[in-house]
């Protein structure tokens, strides 16, 4: 424990540490009774990282993701943020979260909704635009800044949602299944821009999926999860290089690591439900 | 063309026709100005010819142009045919009616079943469908009341209402002066505004939330008929005590529907202004507002006509000599139902402006809203 809090201060390995997890635990009291969401995780995310979660539902992936964001409190263990308590990286702006659905205000032009973020925090009406100018350019959504989300497609929707994620510059991304709602063609093209997003401006990604190939395209680190409780189960270090045009996912080093990573999903998984 | 076939209403009035031809005359013997033969005629013609007509196959549009015209120019002939000769209509004249309202709801089901291209064209038939829809509301009112001779107490002619309402004008003023711009905006504008920041209070503190809103729904409980004399004991005979009742009875929608309205938001975006570090204004103005914002209408469209009711119920229970409620509790004492339905009819045309701005607005507020848009979420 006394590690965590002088890691901050320590090392230069230890200040590359975005997210550090030592024996993190959660459970939620229901009505049926206490369940383990999380137990005994033990991970370090590093600066410049992407790093996937995969696992079956009720895993634990986005109940971690969750805890990282302090929309949810661990019961056990410790968690750091850049070296800050998870409460604090918030009231920090120290991340960026990207829910399952886009979750746009249908009241706000697209443009207004990615400022929303800016507005909150109170930059001046200058900086809010040129900031909204340059995360629409990143996210290709230029042109559409008057519109309303609801005229747009779910695709674009989410990239506008990924637009005002970054709209703040926090160095960390939190991401939730972004993608799990739209179709092949669609997920293809995002998780390229996504890639080209991450070499650009070198952020810090975390990302929950549960599609393989998804997460074995996108990420130098997949961490395995199981349910029941939820706790990781293997590590993969990435081989792939980082550039990575989309047909690589028929290269047989790609199809090795996805094989390890299905290996890992089937020895986590209990066959008793 | 689909508008131009044969429809049963058609069919029905040339029957109806028929059937009044072979039972004419259509007045008593003791009609003073019996209406004659040719007039008679006239009246079968305007409907059998375009009844017919309507089979043939032209455009929609001009079959309904000449059923409006027939339907229309019967009833004319009809409503002037009885004048001075009331209550002396036989079965034949009601046949009549019947036949011409017959051509008049052939008339605007045809011009529903139009789809014109133009927006100016689609507007216009959105106004002429209920405004005809309204007009024979009218014209079989003031027909059967004069043909049949319904007495005057029991329901006047609308004709008669709206020489009332002519000759009455400044009475009327006045009153719609006293009772909706004193104590019904003053009561609704308090109402609403009390209820609203009730509301947010509520939301903001816990235990009110937990002790308020079972008061508010014992408020809301209590009859508008006991509380008014205790209010005009209280705040006088003046419009106070009305504005009073007003804001009672407006308070409590307003309180329910925002406290529903602040919890409408989805917990994704409430986690999203989290993730912002958002405090508990900025999360209220720029996400919970906005998103209670069609719950918030919904209370000020309900309150405006219950503002309305309330002003004028009110009034009974002491007044000055002025306001609708006053008027309507005294006339009808006197037997002047005209007057008291002129009332009724300036108190409806009121409410519906006050509902239509309060609609409007929240239209042009809540333009996001899938029920406004009318379409995807």
């Amino acid at each position: 424990m006394l590690m965590t809090v002088n890691q901050a201060t320590a090392t230069s390995v230890d200040q590359n540490a975005v997210v550090e997890a030592r024996k993190l635990g959660l459970t939620f009291q229901t009505n049926d009774g206490p369940v383990r969401a999380l137990a005994d995780v033990d991970l370090t995310i590093n600066k410049g990282e992407f790093v996937s979660f995969i696992g079956p539902s009720g895993c634990g992936k986005t109940t971690f993701l969750r805890v990282i964001a302090d929309l949810e409190q661990p019961t056990e263990g410790k968690i750091s943020i850049n070296g800050m308590t998870p409460e604090q990286a918030r009231e920090a702006r120290a991340y960026g979260y990207v829910f399952q659905a886009a979750a746009l205000f249908p009241w706000r032009t697209i443009e207004s909704n990615v400022g929303l973020p800016l507005e909150i925090i109170g930059l001046s009406k200058a900086e809010q635009q040129e900031r909204i100018k340059r995360t629409m350019d990143l996210v290709n959504l230029s042109g559409f800044e008057k519109k309303y989300p609801w005229q747009l497609s779910g695709g674009m929707q989410q990239r506008a949602s990924i637009a005002r994620a970054l709209a703040f510059d926090a160095d960390l991304l939190l991401m939730d299944e972004p993608f799990g709602a739209l179709d092949e063609i669609v997920r293809d093209h995002l998780n390229e821009q996504l890639l080209r997003l991450w070499r650009q401006t070198n952020k810090t990604i975390c990302f929950v999926t549960h599609s393989i190939p998804e997460a074995v395209y996108l990420s130098t680190r997949i961490v395995v999860m199981s349910p029941r409780p939820g706790r990781v189960t293997d590590v993969i270090e990435s081989t792939l290089p980082t550039e990575r045009p989309l047909d690589i996912r028929e290269s047989p080093e790609f199809l090795a690591i996805a094989a390890r990573v299905r290996d890992g999903l089937r020895a986590g998984h209990s066959y008793e439900d | 063309m689909m508008n131009s076939k044969p429809s049963w209403q058609a069919g029905l009035a040339l029957v109806l026709c028929a059937v009044a031809m072979a039972t004419v005359p259509i007045l008593t013997a003791e009609a003073t100005a019996p209406m004659s033969s040719g007039m008679t005629s006239l009246v079968v013609g305007l409907i059998a010819l375009p009844a017919v007509a309507s089979f043939a196959m032209f455009s929609g549009l001009a079959s309904a142009a000449v059923l409006f015209v027939g339907a229309h120019g019967a009833a004319w002939l009809l409503i002037s045919g009885i004048a001075g000769n009331e209550g002396t209509a036989r079965m034949p004249y009601f046949l009549l009616l019947a036949a011409a309202w017959l051509l008049a709801w052939r008339c605007v089901a045809v011009l529903s079943a139009i789809r014109p291209v133009s927006t100016q064209v689609r507007t216009l038939l959105r106004l002429l469908i209920p405004a005809i829809f309204g007009a024979w509301i009218l014209i079989i009112w003031e027909a059967v009341t004069r043909g049949a001779g319904v007495p005057f107490i029991l329901l006047p002619p609308p004709s008669a209402i709206a020489a009332r309402i002519g000759n009455s004008l400044p009475i009327l003023l006045a009153d719609v002066r006293q009772t909706i711009f004193k104590a019904v905006l003053f009561g609704y504008i308090v109402g609403c505004a009390s209820g609203f920041a009730v509301a947010i209070l509520a939301d903001r503190v816990p235990f009110l939330r937990k002790g308020l809103l079972p008061i508010g729904n014992m408020v809301s409980a209590l009859p508008i008929i006991g509380v008014a004399p205790i209010m005009v004991i209280w705040f006088g005979f003046e419009w106070q005590s009305k504005a009073a009742v007003v804001i009672i009875m407006t308070f409590f929608p307003m309180l329910v529907n925002t406290v529903a309205g602040l919890a409408a938001s989805g917990h994704m975006e409430r986690d999203l202004m989290r993730t912002y570090a958002s405090n508990y204004w900025q999360t209220l103005f720029k996400l919970r507002l906005p998103a209670a914002a069609p719950f918030i209408f919904n209370a000020l469209k309900i309150n405006s006509t219950l503002a309305l009711i309330g002003a004028i119920v009110a009034e009974f229970f002491g007044t000055p000599i002025v306001g609708m409620g006053f008027r309507i509790s005294t006339e009808i004492g006197r037997m002047n139902v005209d007057m008291v339905w002129a009332e009724i009819a300036v108190a409806a045309l009121a409410g519906s402006v006050f509902y239509g701005v309060v609609a409007l607005i929240e239209r042009a507020t809540t333009f996001w809203h899938p029920s406004v848009r009318g379409g995807r979420a």
